[in-house]
């Protein structure tokens, strides 16, 4: 038997929460349960009102998944508001990454230059590694990751996702 | 400042302040503070169950009848997870329940304490909303906003996890000025009640074209309460439209009425199936298209465009994509429509030759069954049951299986709040308890549970419930031996192969109601069943009744899954042997 699948898009949602506690396994557990996709969620305190959070949630499916995904979120009784930044037009998306790289000679000095192109700083280094710290969108940070395992890529840790839309208006 | 008070002193004066005159409970260490303020008091009637599961459906079942949230109380661990199915089974039908669990001290919280479980996580996904109070201070604005979002937007459960040193902490109550003042409080939860004026307007002008609409109705409408059945009354009246309704809204619209349709979905009537899939205009009230309503999505109801009102934003556009959604109150929102109409002067369309097509399809007479002289058939019970009690309106609980189905075939329902089911988990187990919470709720009410052999036995422990109370619940349980629904499929699916669906060991059900106080009686010959109904309703006491039905019968009409809702099976000898791997995971 086959399982169908429909073609999918990505979204950045931005989602304002009762900052109260298992808000977090709240949201995750609604992902999990119905199934739904998540590449990234990350949450913080963002506002004057210490009270609430904002989550940014990166999620991927069918344009009729994504209507249920901001639905069934706004159903939850802590959230105060769902907004889907990928259908109200541009934002900025980015995120941090920390990545250990082991080498020397060669290898020590194309990871360098490297990480001069990405603009990824060091905040570590011995003679026989490095950490860079590197932000931007995911795919700039896919990119980088993916040049830096030619060089000795050993570890990587990675925040997920912050996004906010562009321009003067809040959301 | 008002004084302080205990914390389970704030629940009592709490539940009490809300109105509250029922709880359904079980005690046990995590609660005893609770149970102690309890016996000081004479407002709140606390009502021992014998499992926590039973205070659950219980609860369910004083809501479905009353229309007003039933209340549980029961202890941490043990005592909160027997009650999660019931919990479940409430969020999925959509009933407004507050269940209060308690839970070890907060110090003790994390530590595996005995009898600690992380009820918050457990019940998680199976309530509308949850809070585990650390705080005495929060209680009581937490227990007023509890039955806010319990009985507020969609109705649904929500618990109060209580540890056991807030309980016994002392705090000042202050009691809120009104529900208003409670959602005026709330930052987040804003349920959308009055629908949009813009899109009723369209829902009306495409109501007032359509040549075949459909009135699909569902539980919705009864959570919305009484009024809004009038309203789909008066809706039906001006529009002149057919009406059907899922198992959930059965009794919104009277079984007597001319345009009355039957149940539609797997085990609906011919007529209500047929007529969705012809229909040129649906209009979803309440109803939120359930795979067992729908069958093969894509033959569904194909060439009608769709209005869809339901008060849950997230129903809408879910299963079934519509053409209009409106998010909103079905009451209010019918009221809106007909005020509309009204104004617009709008006349009902002449649906003769709608009507005409739809007596066609009545004269299938989908729900005939084969008659016996040797056995009773379990559909002509429940008719005979149905002719025998009619006058008294009474309220019908049900377990889950055949016997469900043909209850909601065979029994009529003309008002609301007299039939409770367990529709959208299905759970076995519920109509005992359900039974009791509604006789509690209607002390003078016939309360009647349709129940399976199987299914009674999961929560029969509740007979003694009815006892303690002197509850006169009648059980009357179609007994074939079998867990039928799960023998039928196993004959349309697997070949009848009935792996594990005969019950070898069946209690004497007669015995057994005896033991517990309720009278008992078996009825085995077709002669005697007339008689047989007549001395369990002369009875003014619990009744359980083993009615001895055919064996075999299966449950018509029914539409396979993976089928559409013109592919019905309607008799026995259309049902076929194996189903292929894709219509077995449908199931
Ligand atoms: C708690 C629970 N367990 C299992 C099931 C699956 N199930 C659905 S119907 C059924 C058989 C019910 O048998 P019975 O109560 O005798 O009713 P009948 O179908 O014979 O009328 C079973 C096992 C269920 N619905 N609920």
């Amino acid at each position: 038997m086959q399982i169908k699948t429909q073609a999918s898009e990505r979204h950045t949602l931005s989602v304002t929460v009762e900052n109260e506690p298992g808000i977090l396994a709240r949201i995750a557990g609604l992902f999990s349960a119905r199934g739904y996709n998540i590449e990234s969620l990350t949450v913080a305190d963002v506002t004057e009102d210490a009270t609430i959070s904002r989550i940014t949630i990166v999620t991927s499916g069918p344009p009729a998944v994504i209507e249920q995904i901001i639905a069934q979120l706004d159903r939850l009784v802590p959230v105060h508001r769902v907004v889907d930044l990928t259908e109200l037009g541009p934002h900025v998306a980015r995120e941090l990454a920390l990545v250990k790289v082991k080498g020397t000679g060669e290898k020590r000095i194309e990871a360098m230059r490297l990480a001069e192109v990405y603009r990824a700083r060091v905040v570590d280094a011995t003679t026989a590694s490095f950490v860079f710290e590197v932000t931007g969108g995911p795919e700039k940070i896919d990119k980088f990751l993916e040049l830096m395992r030619e060089v000795g890529l050993v570890e990587v840790a990675r925040t997920g996702v912050a996004a906010i839309a562009r321009g003067a208006d809040p959301i | 400042m008002a004084a302080d008070k205990t914390g389970a002193d704030i629940l009592i004066e709490a539940l009490t302040d809300l109105g509250v005159e029922v709880v359904f409970g079980y005690p046990g260490g995590a609660v005893l503070p609770i149970y102690d303020a309890l016996f000081k008091q004479t407002k709140i009637r606390h009502i021992l169950v014998r499992q926590e599961g039973g205070a659950a459906h219980a609860a369910e079942g004083y809501a479905r009848a009353t229309g007003k949230p039933g209340v549980v109380l029961v202890t941490s661990g043990p005592g909160a997870t027997n009650a999660v199915t019931g919990i479940a089974d409430a969020l999925m039908d959509s009933i407004p329940m507050v269940v209060i669990t308690g839970q070890v001290g907060t110090p003790l919280i994390g530590t595996d304490a005995f009898q600690e479980c992380d009820t918050i996580g457990i019940t998680r996904h199976c309530t509308k909303h949850n809070y585990l109070v650390k705080d005495p201070a929060k209680l009581g604005a937490v227990i007023h906003e509890a039955f806010y979002i319990a009985t507020s937007g969609r109705p649904g459960p929500v618990v109060i996890d209580l540890p056991k040193d807030v309980q016994v902490a002392t705090a000042a109550y202050r009691k809120p000025a009104g529900p208003g003042a409670v959602a005026a409080q709330h930052k987040s939860y804003r349920p959308q009640v009055k629908a949009d004026t813009a899109l009723i307007e369209t829902a009306v002008e495409m109501l007032a074209a359509a040549e075949r609409p459909v009135l699909y109705t569902g539980g919705g409408i009864i959570n919305a309460g009484p009024a809004a059945s009038q309203m789909l009354r008066e809706l039906q009246r001006i529009s002149g439209a057919p009406v059907t309704s899922t198992l959930m809204g059965l009794g919104a619209f009277p079984a007597s009425h001319p345009a009355w349709l039957g149940m539609l979905g797997m085990h609906g009537t011919y007529e209500a199936n047929h007529a969705m899939n012809q229909a040129d205009l649906i209009v979803a009230l309440g109803a939120r298209f359930d795979d067992r309503v729908t069958g093969r999505l894509d033959a569904f109801a194909p060439n009608a465009r769709k209005i869809h009102i339901d008060i849950d934003r997230s129903s809408i556009n879910k299963i079934v994509r519509v053409d209009v959604g409106i998010v909103g109150d079905v009451g209010r929102a019918m009221d809106d429509m007909v005020r509309v109409w009204k104004g617009r002067a709008h006349q009902a369309a002449d649906l003769s030759t709608w009507f005409a097509r739809i007596d066609e399809w009545r004269g299938k007479k989908s729900l005939a069954y084969p008659e016996s002289k040797a056995a009773i058939m379990p559909q002509h019970a429940i008719r005979r049951l149905w002719e025998a009690t009619r006058h008294l309106k009474p309220i019908v609980s049900t377990e889950v299986g055949q016997h469900q189905m043909w209850a909601a075939q065979h029994f009529d329902f003309e008002g609301p709040n007299k039939w409770l089911t367990s529709g959208g988990l299905g759970t076995m187990g519920y109509g005992l308890p359900a039974a009791i919470g509604a006789q509690i709720g209607h002390p003078d009410a016939l309360v009647i549970d349709i129940a399976g052999e199987a299914s009674i036995q999961m929560n029969i422990q509740e007979l003694a419930t009815a006892t303690q109370y002197r509850l006169p619940v009648k059980v009357f349980i179609l007994n074939n031996e079998y867990m039928g629904m799960v023998r039928q499929w196993q004959d349309l699916t697997y070949a009848g192969r009935h792996s594990h669906s005969y019950s070898e060991a069946l209690p004497d059900f007669v015995k057994l109601a005896e033991a517990y106080g309720w009278k008992g009686m078996r009825i085995e010959d077709p002669d005697a069943l007339d008689g047989g109904i007549a001395e369990m309703l002369a009875h003014d006491g619990p009744v359980m009744v083993d009615c001895r039905v055919a064996k075999l019968a299966n449950c018509f009409p029914m539409i396979p899954s993976g089928a559409a809702h013109t592919d019905m099976l309607l008799y026995e000898s259309e049902v076929v042997g194996e189903m292929t791997d894709e219509a077995k995971a449908l199931v």
